[in-house]
Formats: C-alpha cells, structure tokens, sequence
C-alpha cells in the first residue's frame, strides 16, 4: 500500500534503513584496506511508467532499485563495488571488493587519480521544490486522467490514434566521504500525449504534447506549471493542418526556433560539448570527444556575441537540478558561454584537478547504486536578452523562413560538429507572417556556423525550461535527466532538407 | 533548499541483519504461495557484471556490481477483462516478499481492462527451459578478465610503442531469469553476454579505427590480432582525401549493418504496423507481409539456438507493451523468418496482435542473422570486386528521421575508406547518412558470407548478431561530417 507522504519530507521507508552504520562498516573497511580515498552512497530510486493506447491501458510498471555503493581510491587507481542488500555486511563486503578491483585495475592505468578539494558541508539534507508526491496518488486516478485527455483528442475527426504515457521518478540518496554527509530527495515526471492522423493513402502524421519533462511533483499535471486543457485543445487542429500540408522545398531558410525545439539543440551541440572529460578524450570511443577543445577555453568563438549559456544545478524545477553531486560537491551556476565566447566547462573532482581549473562546479553522478560516478550533464541553459522580444515580434522580422517548434529527431557526429534535428510542427514565414504548416523539414548544420548565424533571442517572457529524462553517456551505459532552458531564437540562413526527397522519393 | 538534519537519529526499523538469503527459486515459490489473485506471474532476475574501461592506453573506469530483482504480475480477472498489476523490486527482504505481491494485487485492482488479456500459457504449451530450473546459480567476477587484463596491458605497449592510443570497453555479463507462473510454469534461462570494443587512434585524435566482437567468457578475445588490424587501419588512412557528399556504392561492413538491421526488426511490431504507423503498414489496411522487400534473396532470421549467439527460448515480460504482452511470459521462441528469398514473411507479435493481424504467433528474439544464400567472401574479397566506392567502418548515432520510409540518419566512424580498382586507396571524412533499411534492401546487389559482429550503435541493447558485408547502390551520404 502507498503511504501518503508529506512533500518536505525524506522518504522514511529509505531513512529507516541503517544508512551510518552502512557507511561507517564501508568507509572503515576501505581505509583499513589501503584505500586513501572512500565514499559511500545509498540509493532509492522508484519509477512508475503508466502507458494507454487509444484509451485503453498498455502498461504499468512500477519499480523500486535499492543498493549501495562504494569507491576506492587505492594507489592511485579507481576501485568500484555495489551490493543489494543495505547490511552492514553487505557493505564492509563491497568495500572489499572495490579495493580487489583497484588492485586487479592497478597493473593498466598510468594516471594516478587526485581529486579536487571541496569544502566540508558537514550533515545536509536537500529536496526539490515539489507539492503532491506522485508516488502518493492511486494508479486508477492516474489513468482516468490519462484515459480522459486521450478521450478529448480521439473525439477529434482526424485523429485515428492516441498514445498518452506518464513516467515518474523519486531519487532517495545517502551519500558520505566523511567530511560531507548528504541526504537527498528529488521528484520528477514526463506526461505525454501524442496524436496519430492516417489518411486514406496510407500516409500518416503524429502532434505531440509540448509540455516538458519537470522536476515537480503531481501538481504539474493538474494546472500547476503546465496548461494542459489549452494544449491538448489545440492538438487535433494542428495535426489536421501538419496532414493536409505541403512538403518543404529544400533550401536555405531563416528560421525562428521556440524553445521546445531549440533546447535539444543545445542539449546535443553544447551540453555535451562542455563537458570536459569529452573535450580531454576520456569519451572518446563511444560517446565521442568534441570540438570545443581545452585549448580553446577563452578563445573560440562558439556563435554570436548575444550568445549566452550557463550551466546550473540550482534551476527550481530543473531536471539536473540537486544539492550535492556524488562527490560531495555543492550545487553551482557558471557561465560555459559569454559573449559567444567559450569560458567554461562542466567538471568533475578529478578533471577539475588534472587541468587545474580549481574547484569541480558540482558534475559527478551515477545513475543508480550498480554504477560508478561518472561527469554528468548539468542544465545548460541559454539566457534570453533582459528587454529582449517575443516571439512574434522575431517572427516579424523574418521575410522568408520557417518558424519551427517542439522535439523530434536529433543526431549528431561523435565531435559535436555536424547535427540534424526535426520538429513536431513547422510553419512557413511569409513577410513576417506565418503562412501555414510544412511537412517532411529537417534542419542540419555545423554547430559553430548555426550558433555564429544566431541574429537575436527573445526575451524572458520567451523563456522555457524543456528538458529530457533520457540522456545517455557512458559505458557502461548510464541515464541522466536534464534541463534547457532557452528563448526563441532568430537563426539565418540554415539549410533544410526535405525528408522524403533524402529517403530517396 | 538546504539543511541540517539531526546527527544520529535512530534507524531502528530493521535490524541490521534482515536480508535475502532465499534462492531466486525459493522467493518465486513463495511470491506464488501468498498471491490471492486470479492469476500470477513471478519473474526473479540474478545478475552479476564486471567491466573495465580505458582511454589514451591508461585505465580509467572499472567496477562489479551485482543485482537482484523480483517483479510480480497480478492479475485479477472477470469473465474475458482482465487487470493487471505489475511491480517490479530491486533489493528486496524475504520478509518483504508478501508485501509485494500484495501491491502488485492493489495495482492490479487500480488498473483498467488490459487489452492484451490472454489465458497464461499451461506447462505444456510453455518452454523449452534455458537451462535447468533448480542448478546453481551463476555469476561473473573481475577475474574473467586475469588473462584480457594482461593481454591489454601487453597492448597498450604495443600501441604506445607505435605512436597509437588506444581507447575502448569491455563488460561480462551474467543473467539468469527464472519465471514462474500461478498456471505451472517453471522456466529458467542463464544469459552469458561479453563486449570487447577497442579503438585506436593517432597521437592527435586525428585518425581513428575501430573493432568489435562479442563473446560469451572472453577465453575466445585475440587483443593483439586485434591491435594489429587497427594499426593497419590507421596506416590506410595515411592518404586523406576530401569527398563531398552524394550517393555512393558503398561496402558496409557486418556491425554497420547490424545496427541498421536492428533498427528495422525494432519496428516491425505486428500491433503499430496494422495501426497504419510504420512503414510495414499497407495503404489501406493491413501489413506488407508478404511484399518483396530485397531484390537478392535475402534472409533475415532469429534464432535462439543460433550457434554463438544462443539467447532465451522462452519470452521473458516484465511489463506489456506496444510489442510485448505479460500474458506471453513463458511462450516458446523458436528460429523465425522474418524475411525469406528478399520477403517479408512475419512481424514481431504477441499472441493478442496475432489475433488482431490473423498472422502466425511470433514474439521477438534476442538476435539476428542476415544470410544471402550461396554467398561467400569476406569484406576484402567485397573490395577487391569494387572499382570504386566506399568503404566503412560503422554507423553511430542513428536515429529515426521519418517513420513512413523508417528513413535513419546518423554517422559514419572510425574510419570511411575510398576503394579504387580493387584496393584501398585513401580514408575519406565522414559523413551524416540519411537512408531506410527498407528501402535500402532492395539496393544491396551483392553480399559476402555471414559472420558473428558487435552492433557498435545498439551494444548496450543488442549484441547477438550475424550479417555478411554488403554492397549498396547509392548509399545517401547526405552531408559531410568535420568529425575524425
């Protein structure tokens, strides 16, 4: 049974397990091993995916990881255990193997591992900024409101399918070095609904909810933070115009982008193109390394001059938002791009110290107790100009372009110069007018020359926090959520492609 | 949002010793004992993983972890409806096993009618095992990489030695999953899965080749061979060349079309192919099954007794989905076509889209083979026969651009190479490709033998697979890519 359980308040199910003698039985027995080095975490993480098609309920999944972890640093070689049951046993025992494995790992690595000071934070807890704890309400009360909102888009004439998904997610984490204690407690959830239209020739269209995965609780879905009644009134009427569309003349097109498209695109071309153990190689044969080179820090003229990112884990709402990263590092916010210049990098304690930037900005996360910490992406957001306009007054200064909005495909090559994206919907601009929708658009570009081609951004009241719960990095493979927040933005003169013309038509 | 917590509060809900010391067995019985419902599934998943990591001939990563999971399928029924509840829990006490099932019953009571409802499957009609229910379990350590380390270590000399560095992976993995069922079914299966990936690249990045394989213990990995066919790699690309993009005849090797095949099998659900959403719908109803999709008699097949790539011979299903049912849990999977003489003969099914499409029951299976009969020859005898293409190392990042062609984009990696008159001439840049495996099929105009690969984009999900090289007719390289 559920346990209804008041927002402020750390999970007592994960506090009642013995986390300090946990702790105590890990950490001793590394030092007593010949570790230099230690920390410990505990980790509870639930997850709920609910899915209906056509109304009707696909999937439910509730799941519930529990374990602990332990990391070593032993003569200067990384050591990495995990176990499953939250005994002090358990615990010693993993400390054990973590130093085994620094020792079998000794006789291959040449770079003895220092870390970065941090401050000691002493016994902190942190939770994030939520009301209604998902985990707190019945199932059945989540698929009737599932159920309902596919009703309203099925009612419509050209809508043939809906698919309506809700992920769920609460993180509990214990985490201590000995110096800095951290109890942690984070809720996050992505409600999303897509609309199919399959006309009589076989060809089909989807309209997809806009509405951003969110570090909040419940209230998200009943009017807090999100206009879903607004949303999902629009949809079929959209989904109508995408199907009856004319396919996008190939070519180079000013483009307005909304904030629903644009942050993947900087999630994928400078998200992941900050983050410094990419830039140093350590990524290098899978997730890939990336152009913005340590040589260039301070130099490289990553787009225009209105062109300013930060890196955060402090954003109320945001998906890498948290107090502490798992080496006990306080959360940040630091400009990776000012001017349009590189400034920054995202770190860790380790990369922090081998290229002597000082203090880490807070970087390190694993996925789950099973894996080691590795740099994980923080929000990388691009900040919008003060007095800056909306987007329509951006629309109004393009003669010939494509407004273009909401996620859907990405790619992008393993150095992060060359990226292709789609959208849920794009309009053609007309003299400063949208002039109806266009199918079959794809926009592909280099990162520097699409960031260099930024004319303008929007201001605050432009300003949305998109994000992703499904980051991938790492091997072995770890997910992350994260955050992006951007304005709409004036690009000129991207090239588009036509889909169906590349798919050989 | 920060602050302090009292120092030291009491953690007396559980002793300190209260664990799991039941088998996986054992906890499947007793889940079963104190389910109430209609019906139930028990799925307990043991697993066990080693792996190392390193980078620029130094390592940088490495750990062992282990897992265990218990998840239960309640399943409350009412003349035809049935409503299921399923949760799924790492790290559970033996104490806590009732407690489970008991939510997954009140999960079960929540829930709406599922639409896959189906009878579970007797004994008889379930199977066969993996292995047997009641043997030991199994599980992997750091030791089963003592003779790899070694070889590694010998290998990061070599490289340095050379002016190389080498990068890469390498994971074991044990899983054993046993599945029990309220009707009788008892099926266990014991999955050994192993990934070597190495990479070597020049002193400056600027160069880079790559291999792959899967294994089942590592005993079978040759880290110098494979160093040396990275060497030469890095050699052929001495001469660089700048080509703009086009459509190219172009060599895949097995891994670049593995992943490309994988993708497709992924979208060939039977469920949205009859909604009209995939590009195995057929105008106006219906499937393409049945439709000739590759202009060689291709084959394209799963089988879980497939000599070094054995997988389950039984469905495993956590949770239903789109392309996947609970009620299926215990369903015999046997070698299936899904494509035959270039064909297409089947779509992956459970048995509630096999009623719906009135097609053969077919459920998906954890590997793939592509074979063009008769065909023989390695991806140098493929070069040899070219008077001028590409050739490529593999794809990465592929991604879905237009699911009515399934029209993919992604990268070439790790190393394109001009082929002229038969030999290597050169390596090129990279590219962005943009182009359908389905479309694609009908432009492979000649194959060499099939051989085991390593998918490099889909490893972390798939990695039992077989393809020959292929030869590609206007390969759409659709933009050229700075990346080395």
């Amino acid at each position: 049974m559920e346990q209804n359980q008041a927002a402020g308040e750390i999970d007592p199910e994960f506090t009642a397990y013995p986390l300090r003698d946990l702790a105590d039985a890990a950490l001793a027995t590394a030092r007593q091993l010949g570790a230099s080095h230690a920390d410990f975490r505990a980790e509870r993480i639930r997850g709920q995916q609910i899915g209906l098609s056509d109304g009707n309920l696909e999937t439910q999944f509730d799941s519930d990881d529990l374990g602990l972890a332990v990391r070593v640093i032993v003569d200067g070689t990384w050591g990495f255990a995990s176990a499953v049951d939250l005994t002090t046993a358990a615990a010693a025992r993993a400390a054990k193997e973590a130093v085994d494995v620094a020792r079998v790992a000794a006789a291959i690595n040449s770079e003895p591992i220092e870390l970065a000071d941090e401050p000691a934070h002493g016994e902190v807890t942190w939770l994030s900024a939520y009301q209604v704890d998902p985990f707190g309400i019945s199932v059945a009360d989540k698929i009737a409101l599932l159920g309902e909102w596919s009703g309203r888009l099925l009612a419509a004439d050209d809508v043939s399918h809906v698919d309506a998904s809700l992920l769920q997610v609460k993180e509990c984490k214990f985490y201590t070095d000995g110096v800095t204690t951290a109890l942690q407690q984070r809720v996050r959830l992505h409600p999303e609904l897509t609309a199919v239209a399959v006309g009589a020739d076989g060809r089909f269209e989807t309209m997809r909810t806009l509405a951003p995965p969110a570090g909040r609780g419940y209230e998200y879905l009943t009017g807090t933070g999100w206009d879903f009644d607004a949303e999902l009134a629009e949809i079929p009427g959209l989904l109508t115009a995408k199907l009856a569309a004319p396919s996008v003349q190939a070519g180079r097109y000013d483009l307005v982008i909304d904030p629903s498209n644009l942050f993947l695109t900087i999630h994928e071309s400078i998200g992941h193109a900050t983050e410094l153990d990419r830039a140093l190689g350590y990524e290098a044969a899978y997730a890939g390394t990336s152009f913005a080179t340590f040589d260039k820090l301070g130099s490289l003229q990553y787009g225009s001059p209105v062109m300013h990112v930060t890196g955060d884990r402090t954003a109320e709402h945001g998906l890498a938002t948290i107090g502490y990263d798992d080496e006990g590092v306080a959360g940040q916010s630091w400009d990776l791009i000012a001017g349009g210049v590189l400034t920054g990098y995202q770190l860790d304690r380790r990369i922090a110290r081998l290229t002597g930037l000082g203090r880490s900005n807070g970087c390190a996360f694993a996925d789950s107790p099973g894996h080691m910490p590795i740099q994980r992406m923080a929000n990388v957001s691009l900040q919008p100009a003060a007095d800056g306009p909306s987007t329509s007054e951006l629309i109004a200064g393009v003669t010939d372009g494509i407004y273009v909005v909401g996620d859907k495909s990405w790619s992008i090559d393993m150095q992060r110069y060359n990226f292709q994206f789609t959208g849920q919907r794009f309009f053609r601009i007309k003299n400063g007018q949208l002039a109806g929708q266009l199918r079959d658009v794809a926009y592909q570009a280099t990162t520097t020359d699409f960031w260099n081609a930024m004319e303008a951004v929007g201001g605050p009241q432009t300003y949305v926090l998109g994000g992703a719960f499904n980051c991938g990095k790492g091997q072995p493979g770890q997910v992350a959520p994260v955050s992006h927040g951007c304005p709409s933005v004036v690009m000129r003169g991207i090239r588009i492609l036509n889909t169906v013309e590349e798919a050989g038509a | 949002m920060s602050s302090q917590f009292p120092a030291g509060q009491p953690n007396s809900a559980q002793p300190a010793s209260a664990q799991s010391v039941l088998s996986p067995q054992a906890a499947v019985e007793r889940a079963l004992a104190a389910a109430k419902c209609d019906d139930c599934v028990v799925i307990a998943d043991e697993g066990s993983s080693a792996n190392l990591r390193w980078a620029g001939n130094s390592l940088t990563t490495n750990g062992v972890s282990h897992s265990r999971q218990l998840t239960v399928i309640a399943i409350s029924r009412s003349g035809d409806q049935a409503r299921v509840g399923v949760v799924s829990r790492a790290g559970l006490r033996d104490d806590q096993i009732a407690e489970l099932v008991a939510e997954a019953e009140h999960a079960a009571a929540d829930a709406s009618p599922a639409e896959d409802a189906q009878p579970l499957l007797t004994p008889h009609a379930a199977g066969p095992a993996g292995v047997a229910w009641d043997s030991p379990p199994a599980a992997t350590e750091i030791g089963v990489f003592a003779g790899f380390a070694r070889d590694l270590g010998n290998a990061f000399e070599v490289a340095a030695g050379g002016g190389r560095k080498l990068y890469g992976f390498a994971e074991h993995q044990l899983a054993s999953s046993y599945v029990g069922t309220s009707s009788g079914v008892r099926l266990r299966n014991d999955q050994p899965t192993g990934r070597l990936e190495l990479n070597a690249k020049s002193a400056d990045l600027a160069r880079s080749a790559w291999a792959g394989l899967g294994t089942a213990d590592f005993s079978d990995v040759d880290v110098a061979g494979l160093e040396a066919g990275l060497a030469e790699r890095l050699g052929w690309a001495a001469r660089s060349l700048e080509l703009p993009a086009g459509r190219y005849e172009t060599l895949l090797p097995p891994t670049a079309l593995a992943d490309l095949m994988i993708y497709m099998y992924w979208s060939a659900g039977a469920k949205d192919a009859l909604d009209g959403r995939t590009v195995f719908s057929k105008p106006g109803g219906g499937t393409r099954v049945g439709e000739q999709l590759a202009s060689l008699p291709l084959a394209l097949r799963s089988d879980p007794l497939a000599s070094g790539l054995r997988c389950s011979p039984f469905v495993v299903a956590h949770a239903s989905s789109r392309d996947s049912s609970v009620f299926d849990n215990g369903l015999p999977r046997g070698r299936t076509d899904w494509i035959a003489d270039g064909c297409l003969t089947a779509l992956t099914q459970t048995r509630h889209t096999a009623e719906l499409s009135g097609l053969p029951v077919t459920p998906a299976i954890d590997n793939l083979i592509l074979a063009a009969p008769g065909a023989t020859g390695s991806t140098a005898d493929l070069v040899s026969r070219t008077s001028r293409g590409l050739l490529l190392t593999c794809l990465w990042y592929i991604r879905e651009v237009d699911p009515q062609t399934l029209l993919l984009t992604g990268l070439t990696r790790d190393g394109v190479y001009l082929v002229e008159n038969g030999e290597v001439t050169g390596a090129v840049n990279n590219f962005r490709f943009n182009e359908s495996p389905v479309s694609m099929l009908s432009r492979i105009t000649e194959a060499g033998s099939t051989v085991p690969t390593l998918p490099r984009e889909w490893s972390d999900y798939f990695t039992r697979a077989a393809m020959p090289p292929v030869r590609v007719e206007g390969f759409n390289m659709s933009s050229v890519s700075q990346a080395s």
